[in-house]
Protein backbone atom coordinates (compact mmCIF):
# COMPACT_ATOMS: atom_id res chain seq x y z
CA UNK A 1 0.00 0.00 0.00
CA UNK A 2 1.15 3.50 -0.75
CA UNK A 3 2.83 5.23 2.16
CA UNK A 4 2.63 8.92 2.94
CA UNK A 5 6.25 9.55 1.95
CA UNK A 6 5.67 7.80 -1.34
CA UNK A 7 2.69 10.00 -2.08
CA UNK A 8 4.86 13.02 -1.38
CA UNK A 9 7.15 11.84 -4.18
CA UNK A 10 4.29 12.17 -6.63
CA UNK A 11 3.11 15.47 -5.17
CA UNK A 12 6.62 16.87 -5.50
CA UNK A 13 6.94 15.51 -9.04
CA UNK A 14 3.70 17.16 -10.07
CA UNK A 15 4.74 20.47 -8.52
CA UNK A 16 8.08 20.32 -10.26
CA UNK A 17 6.54 19.54 -13.62
CA UNK A 18 4.32 22.58 -13.68
CA UNK A 19 6.99 24.89 -12.25
CA UNK A 20 9.56 23.90 -14.84
CA UNK A 21 7.77 22.67 -17.95
CA UNK A 22 4.76 24.94 -17.69
CA UNK A 23 6.77 27.80 -16.14
CA UNK A 24 3.95 28.45 -13.76
CA UNK A 25 3.38 26.61 -10.50
CA UNK A 26 0.29 24.56 -9.91
CA UNK A 27 -1.58 24.26 -6.68
CA UNK A 28 -1.33 20.61 -5.71
CA UNK A 29 -3.88 19.52 -3.15
CA UNK A 30 -3.65 16.91 -0.44
CA UNK A 31 -3.93 13.38 -1.77
CA UNK A 32 -7.07 11.53 -0.83
CA UNK A 33 -7.99 7.89 -0.92
CA UNK A 34 -10.59 6.73 -3.39
CA UNK A 35 -13.19 4.76 -1.50
CA UNK A 36 -15.90 4.30 -4.09
CA UNK A 37 -14.99 2.99 -7.53
CA UNK A 38 -12.42 4.89 -9.59
CA UNK A 39 -12.25 8.66 -9.84
CA UNK A 40 -13.79 10.25 -12.90
CA UNK A 41 -11.41 11.13 -15.68
CA UNK A 42 -11.23 14.25 -17.81
CA UNK A 43 -11.11 14.40 -21.60
CA UNK A 44 -7.50 13.17 -21.86
CA UNK A 45 -5.75 10.64 -19.65
CA UNK A 46 -2.12 9.60 -19.87
CA UNK A 47 -1.48 6.22 -18.27
CA UNK A 48 1.74 4.66 -17.10
CA UNK A 49 1.80 1.00 -16.12
CA UNK A 50 4.17 0.23 -13.32
CA UNK A 51 5.88 -3.10 -12.77
CA UNK A 52 8.89 -4.48 -10.98
CA UNK A 53 9.12 -4.00 -7.25
CA UNK A 54 5.76 -2.17 -7.27
CA UNK A 55 2.81 -2.89 -9.50
CA UNK A 56 0.01 -0.65 -10.57
CA UNK A 57 -0.74 2.42 -12.60
CA UNK A 58 -0.15 6.12 -12.46
CA UNK A 59 -2.28 8.34 -14.60
CA UNK A 60 -2.62 12.05 -15.28
CA UNK A 61 -6.04 13.18 -16.44
CA UNK A 62 -6.80 16.69 -17.63
CA UNK A 63 -9.37 18.63 -19.61
CA UNK A 64 -8.69 19.79 -23.14
CA UNK A 65 -8.82 23.43 -22.05
CA UNK A 66 -5.96 22.95 -19.61
CA UNK A 67 -3.86 21.04 -22.10
CA UNK A 68 -4.44 23.75 -24.70
CA UNK A 69 -3.08 26.42 -22.39
CA UNK A 70 -0.22 24.15 -21.36
CA UNK A 71 0.70 23.69 -25.01
CA UNK A 72 0.63 27.46 -25.52
CA UNK A 73 2.95 27.92 -22.55
CA UNK A 74 5.27 25.43 -24.22
CA UNK A 75 5.21 27.58 -27.37
CA UNK A 76 3.23 24.99 -29.27
CA UNK A 77 0.59 26.16 -31.73
CA UNK A 78 -0.65 22.74 -32.71
CA UNK A 79 -3.78 22.05 -30.63
CA UNK A 80 -4.78 18.91 -32.45
CA UNK A 81 -6.14 15.78 -30.82
CA UNK A 82 -2.82 14.05 -31.46
CA UNK A 83 -0.86 16.77 -29.73
CA UNK A 84 -3.20 16.65 -26.73
CA UNK A 85 -2.60 12.90 -26.51
CA UNK A 86 1.13 13.43 -26.80
CA UNK A 87 1.16 16.02 -24.02
CA UNK A 88 -0.96 14.12 -21.54
CA UNK A 89 1.21 11.04 -22.05
CA UNK A 90 4.37 13.08 -21.64
CA UNK A 91 3.12 14.59 -18.37
CA UNK A 92 2.29 11.16 -16.98
CA UNK A 93 5.65 9.82 -18.17
CA UNK A 94 7.61 12.68 -16.63
CA UNK A 95 5.98 12.51 -13.22
CA UNK A 96 6.26 8.71 -13.11
CA UNK A 97 9.86 8.71 -14.30
CA UNK A 98 10.81 11.33 -11.75
CA UNK A 99 9.38 9.08 -9.03
CA UNK A 100 12.31 6.75 -9.61
CA UNK A 101 14.47 9.29 -7.81
CA UNK A 102 12.90 7.90 -4.63
CA UNK A 103 11.55 4.53 -5.74
CA UNK A 104 14.69 3.43 -7.58
CA UNK A 105 15.19 1.71 -10.90
CA UNK A 106 13.08 -1.28 -9.94
CA UNK A 107 10.06 0.99 -10.30
CA UNK A 108 9.68 0.04 -13.94
CA UNK A 109 7.48 2.31 -16.03
CA UNK A 110 5.88 1.65 -19.37
CA UNK A 111 5.64 3.95 -22.33
CA UNK A 112 2.48 6.01 -21.93
CA UNK A 113 -0.88 4.92 -23.23
CA UNK A 114 -3.66 7.45 -23.63
CA UNK A 115 -7.42 7.36 -23.13
CA UNK A 116 -9.65 10.04 -24.56
CA UNK A 117 -13.14 10.96 -23.44
CA UNK A 118 -14.68 11.53 -20.06
CA UNK A 119 -16.75 8.39 -20.26
CA UNK A 120 -13.77 6.08 -20.54
CA UNK A 121 -12.97 3.72 -17.72
CA UNK A 122 -9.55 4.19 -16.21
CA UNK A 123 -7.56 1.07 -15.42
CA UNK A 124 -8.33 -0.70 -12.17
CA UNK A 125 -5.56 -2.43 -10.27
CA UNK A 126 -6.83 -5.38 -8.27
CA UNK A 127 -5.55 -5.32 -4.73
CA UNK A 128 -4.38 -1.73 -4.90
CA UNK A 129 -5.84 1.36 -3.34
CA UNK A 130 -5.99 4.50 -5.41
CA UNK A 131 -5.01 7.95 -4.31
CA UNK A 132 -6.02 11.11 -6.11
CA UNK A 133 -3.72 14.12 -6.12
CA UNK A 134 -5.79 17.16 -7.12
CA UNK A 135 -4.09 19.69 -9.35
CA UNK A 136 -5.24 23.24 -9.97
CA UNK A 137 -3.43 25.30 -12.58
CA UNK A 138 -4.59 28.64 -13.92
CA UNK A 139 -8.20 27.93 -12.93
CA UNK A 140 -8.11 24.50 -14.56
CA UNK A 141 -8.42 21.27 -12.60
CA UNK A 142 -6.68 17.99 -13.30
CA UNK A 143 -5.76 14.89 -11.34
CA UNK A 144 -2.86 12.60 -10.84
CA UNK A 145 -4.06 9.16 -9.74
CA UNK A 146 -1.63 6.73 -8.17
CA UNK A 147 -2.73 3.15 -7.75
CA UNK A 148 0.08 0.88 -6.54
CA UNK A 149 0.11 -2.39 -4.63
CA UNK B 1 39.62 20.61 -37.44
CA UNK B 2 37.76 23.81 -36.59
CA UNK B 3 36.92 24.63 -33.02
CA UNK B 4 33.45 25.28 -31.71
CA UNK B 5 32.46 28.65 -30.23
CA UNK B 6 32.40 28.54 -26.46
CA UNK B 7 30.76 31.88 -25.83
CA UNK B 8 34.01 33.79 -26.09
CA UNK B 9 33.99 33.66 -29.88
CA UNK B 10 36.00 31.48 -32.17
CA UNK B 11 37.73 32.15 -35.44
CA UNK B 12 36.16 29.17 -37.15
CA UNK B 13 32.97 27.19 -36.65
CA UNK B 14 32.35 23.69 -37.83
CA UNK B 15 28.77 22.72 -38.50
CA UNK B 16 27.63 19.88 -36.31
CA UNK B 17 24.76 17.59 -37.09
CA UNK B 18 22.21 16.81 -34.39
CA UNK B 19 19.78 13.91 -34.27
CA UNK B 20 16.90 14.18 -31.80
CA UNK B 21 15.35 11.00 -30.42
CA UNK B 22 12.18 11.07 -28.32
CA UNK B 23 8.82 9.36 -28.59
CA UNK B 24 7.06 12.67 -27.89
CA UNK B 25 6.63 14.93 -30.89
CA UNK B 26 6.21 17.87 -28.51
CA UNK B 27 9.55 17.08 -26.90
CA UNK B 28 11.32 16.67 -30.25
CA UNK B 29 10.05 20.07 -31.34
CA UNK B 30 10.93 21.61 -28.00
CA UNK B 31 14.54 20.45 -28.20
CA UNK B 32 14.89 21.64 -31.79
CA UNK B 33 13.30 25.00 -31.04
CA UNK B 34 15.10 25.67 -27.76
CA UNK B 35 18.68 24.89 -28.71
CA UNK B 36 20.64 28.09 -29.32
CA UNK B 37 23.66 26.98 -31.29
CA UNK B 38 24.19 28.36 -34.78
CA UNK B 39 26.63 25.60 -35.53
CA UNK B 40 24.04 22.90 -34.88
CA UNK B 41 21.94 21.58 -37.71
CA UNK B 42 19.10 19.24 -36.82
CA UNK B 43 19.35 16.50 -39.41
CA UNK B 44 16.60 14.27 -38.13
CA UNK B 45 14.13 13.39 -35.41
CA UNK B 46 13.22 9.84 -34.45
CA UNK B 47 10.39 8.50 -32.29
CA UNK B 48 12.09 5.31 -31.08
CA UNK B 49 15.40 3.50 -31.06
CA UNK B 50 14.83 1.63 -34.30
CA UNK B 51 14.01 4.79 -36.23
CA UNK B 52 17.00 6.45 -34.62
CA UNK B 53 19.39 3.81 -35.90
CA UNK B 54 18.02 4.08 -39.41
CA UNK B 55 18.25 7.87 -39.38
CA UNK B 56 21.70 7.71 -37.81
CA UNK B 57 22.99 5.59 -40.67
CA UNK B 58 21.51 7.98 -43.24
CA UNK B 59 22.50 11.30 -41.69
CA UNK B 60 25.73 10.53 -39.78
CA UNK B 61 25.13 13.00 -36.94
CA UNK B 62 27.82 14.23 -34.59
CA UNK B 63 25.49 14.69 -31.64
CA UNK B 64 22.38 12.88 -30.48
CA UNK B 65 19.80 13.68 -27.82
CA UNK B 66 18.26 10.46 -26.57
CA UNK B 67 15.14 9.67 -24.57
CA UNK B 68 15.12 6.39 -22.65
CA UNK B 69 11.52 5.18 -22.35
CA UNK B 70 10.39 4.62 -25.91
CA UNK B 71 8.46 1.93 -27.75
CA UNK B 72 10.10 -0.70 -29.98
CA UNK B 73 13.62 0.02 -28.78
CA UNK B 74 14.52 1.97 -25.66
CA UNK B 75 17.24 4.55 -25.41
CA UNK B 76 19.77 2.42 -23.55
CA UNK B 77 19.77 -0.27 -26.24
CA UNK B 78 19.87 2.40 -28.91
CA UNK B 79 22.89 4.09 -27.34
CA UNK B 80 24.77 0.79 -27.47
CA UNK B 81 24.03 0.46 -31.17
CA UNK B 82 24.92 4.03 -32.06
CA UNK B 83 28.23 3.94 -30.24
CA UNK B 84 29.06 0.73 -32.07
CA UNK B 85 28.27 2.41 -35.39
CA UNK B 86 30.22 5.57 -34.60
CA UNK B 87 32.35 5.55 -31.43
CA UNK B 88 32.98 9.30 -31.71
CA UNK B 89 29.30 10.22 -31.52
CA UNK B 90 28.34 12.41 -28.58
CA UNK B 91 25.08 11.48 -26.86
CA UNK B 92 23.04 13.50 -24.38
CA UNK B 93 20.37 11.48 -22.62
CA UNK B 94 17.23 13.54 -21.94
CA UNK B 95 14.92 11.46 -19.79
CA UNK B 96 12.29 11.59 -17.07
CA UNK B 97 13.97 8.62 -15.33
CA UNK B 98 15.55 10.32 -12.36
CA UNK B 99 17.33 7.43 -10.63
CA UNK B 100 21.12 7.29 -10.53
CA UNK B 101 21.29 3.71 -11.79
CA UNK B 102 19.76 4.73 -15.12
CA UNK B 103 22.20 7.59 -15.53
CA UNK B 104 25.12 5.30 -14.71
CA UNK B 105 23.84 2.64 -17.10
CA UNK B 106 23.51 5.18 -19.91
CA UNK B 107 27.00 6.54 -19.34
CA UNK B 108 28.47 3.07 -19.20
CA UNK B 109 26.81 2.28 -22.52
CA UNK B 110 28.42 5.35 -24.06
CA UNK B 111 26.32 8.42 -23.31
CA UNK B 112 28.25 11.61 -22.58
CA UNK B 113 25.69 13.54 -20.56
CA UNK B 114 22.37 13.19 -18.79
CA UNK B 115 19.60 15.77 -18.46
CA UNK B 116 16.45 15.07 -16.50
CA UNK B 117 12.99 16.10 -17.62
CA UNK B 118 11.47 18.55 -16.93
CA UNK B 119 14.21 20.99 -17.89
CA UNK B 120 14.50 24.68 -18.61
CA UNK B 121 15.86 26.06 -21.88
CA UNK B 122 18.95 27.16 -20.00
CA UNK B 123 19.58 23.67 -18.65
CA UNK B 124 19.14 22.19 -22.10
CA UNK B 125 21.57 24.60 -23.67
CA UNK B 126 24.15 24.13 -20.93
CA UNK B 127 23.98 20.39 -21.48
CA UNK B 128 24.30 20.76 -25.24
CA UNK B 129 27.22 23.18 -24.81
CA UNK B 130 28.97 20.53 -22.76
CA UNK B 131 28.30 18.00 -25.50
CA UNK B 132 29.65 20.32 -28.18
CA UNK B 133 32.82 21.02 -26.21
CA UNK B 134 33.68 17.35 -26.42
CA UNK B 135 32.90 17.02 -30.11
Amino acid sequence: MLQEQELKTFVDGTTSYFEVAAQQPASVGSPYLVTDGMPAVHEYTGIINVSGRREGVVYFTAPKAMLTVLLMKMQENDFSHENMRDLVGEVANTISGNARRDFGNEFVISVPSVLTGERTEPPVVAGARSFVIPINWRSHSAKLVVSLK
Amino acid sequence: MSTIANGAGAAERRGLKLLIVDDSNIMRRRIERSQRFDELEVVGAAANGLEAIELFRRTDPDLVTMDITMPQMDGIRCIEQLVRLKPAVRILVISALADKATAVDAMEKGANGFLNKPFTDRQLNEAIAELIRGA
